[in-house]
């Protein structure tokens, strides 16, 4: 099954205002899906970490509902057909 | 999201970009500089730090560099004053594998000199430059300055630790000098392959040594177009000008209420004409006495006049930080600066008297100008 990515804000304009994406292929943890997802949309990747490969620090990554800052950051598992959420985080002033 | 307004330029108009803690706006007048349009906000939510015009090569272009907190930190240009903006794909300002830093926000954009239209140069957060050869579409780091023995001793200030001021020397195009909060000048004559530190007689308050070869708070400096070896500095504690091109420093803080202030700009074709906003200390870093004043040197800095006229002069506790004033290049020459507090304030006499473009905007941090061609 396919993974399904969930985005917003700027993602979810660059991805012809989807907001909702599946992405075919497999992919065992976090930093495996997001290369597929950087596949299929190049632009995201910037935007969601640094040069350094890191997250960035107002992102959030949910799998299945867990935010993988909790649970192995980009080494989180991945269930075939997992459902991938990347929202900012309640964050600004 | 807010609805966004538009001006429509001509040419010959006069261009004043502001750049907010929660977007840019672009304001136009005709070249009276009687009478105000305001476009924007552009990039709601984003600061922008960084604004500039460049209109070379037939251009009529706009560089903005909003950051986003979520999403990041890029450059984006509009060719239509803003009615529409490039998106790359990728990010076009990135540090390069290897250096183990990622971007945290881009301080400065400078178009370069006349003699290379496809020039920019860009200073960063963390203290970095980037350069373009191609008009923006791709940059490179420059590897000499990065790769300082210094740099791992520079340290952040307030701001960051950030390149907030390139000044392209206008008479060789090899030589550059830029400013780190809190490292100094450094100045390259091989057109960035080498740097060397350039801060001799500026004040290091806070540091034991108080004259040290670097790391002092500079916030701001200038160079004149016209005599190029005439600079001035405000620093964190000192105001200075230099008249050996930056070589070494003379503190002129004749008659000022404080010596501690962020910006300062200089008159595009009288050397000895400068301006600047003092604040009051390093801890309250606000406008002394809660008189909002400008300040003036007709003289080189041998005294400085203040410049009230049309401010406001009571419980006025503004902050105008390093790159929120800035002058055109009209004559009589207009100056403009923003505050904190989301004032916009110009003058078009030089600061004999100055009215209030506009109020309520978020917190400001940059104030830009163009004439359009």
């Amino acid at each position: 099954m396919p993974l399904t990515f969930v985005v917003s804000g700027p993602l979810r304009e660059l991805a012809g205002n989807r907001g909702e994406l599946r992405v075919g292929g497999s992919a065992p943890d976090v930093a495996e899906a997001l290369s597929l997802l950087w596949s299929e949309c190049p632009a995201f990747r910037d935007r969601v970490i640094t040069e350094r490969g890191e997250l960035r620090p107002h992102l959030n990554i949910f799998v299945d509902g867990e935010s993988i800052r909790y649970s192995g950051g980009f080494a989180t598992p991945v269930r075939d057909g997992a459902e991938i959420v990347i929202l900012p985080a309640l964050s600004g002033g | 999201m807010p609805e966004t307004q538009h001006v429509d330029p001509q040419p010959g108009d006069l261009l004043v970009l502001a750049g907010t803690m929660k977007g840019a706006f672009v304001f136009r007048a005709d070249a009276s500089r009687a009478k105000w349009d305001m476009g924007g906000p552009y990039f709601p939510g984003s600061a922008v730090y960084a604004l500039a015009y460049d209109n070379r090569a037939g251009r009529n272009r706009i560089w903005a560099a909003p950051q986003s907190m979520h999403w990041g930190a890029l450059l984006r240009s509009s060719d239509d004053f803003g009615r529409t903006w490039t998106n790359p794909e990728q990010a076009n300002v990135k540090f390069p594998e290897g250096t183990d830093a990622a971007l945290n926000r881009i301080w400065q954009i400078v178009p370069g000199r006349a003699s290379e239209p496809d020039a920019l140069y860009c200073g960063v957060e963390p203290a970095a430059l980037f350069v373009s050869r191609d008009a923006g579409e791709t940059w490179s780091l420059d590897e000499g300055l990065w790769n300082h023995p210094q740099r791992p001793r520079w340290e952040p200030g307030g701001g960051g630790l950030c390149l907030h001021t390139i000044l392209l020397d206008p008479d060789d195009p090899r030589r550059v000098r830029i400013a780190v909060s809190t490292a100094g000048m450094y100045v390259t004559e091989d057109g960035g392959a080498s740097w060397r530190p350039s801060n001799q007689g500026v004040r290091a308050e806070f540091l034991p040594d108080k004259y040290p070869e670097f790391g002092q708070c500079v916030h701001k400096v200038v160079q004149s177009q016209q005599q190029p070896s005439r600079m001035f500095l405000q620093n964190h504690w000192g105001l200075y000008r230099s008249d050996d091109r930056g070589e070494s420093w003379n503190d002129v803080a004749n008659g000022v209420p404080s010596d501690f202030g962020f910006p300062i700009a200089i008159h595009p074709r009288d050397s000895d004409r400068a301006w600047i906003v003092p604040l009051e200390s390093d801890q309250f870093r606000c406008t002394p006495e809660g008189k909002l004043r400008v300040y003036r040197t007709s003289d080189a800095g041998a005294q400085w006049e203040p410049l009230a006229n049309g401010l406001p002069q009571a419980n006025a506790y503004e902050t105008i930080l390093r790159d929120a004033l800035a002058v055109d290049a009209l004559d009589p020459v207009g100056v403009y600066f923003g505050t904190r507090n989301g004032k916009l304030f110009g003058s078009r006499d030089e600061g004999e008297s100055w009215t209030e473009l506009a109020d309520g905007l978020p917190p400001i941090v940059a104030v830009k100008t163009a004439v359009v061609t």
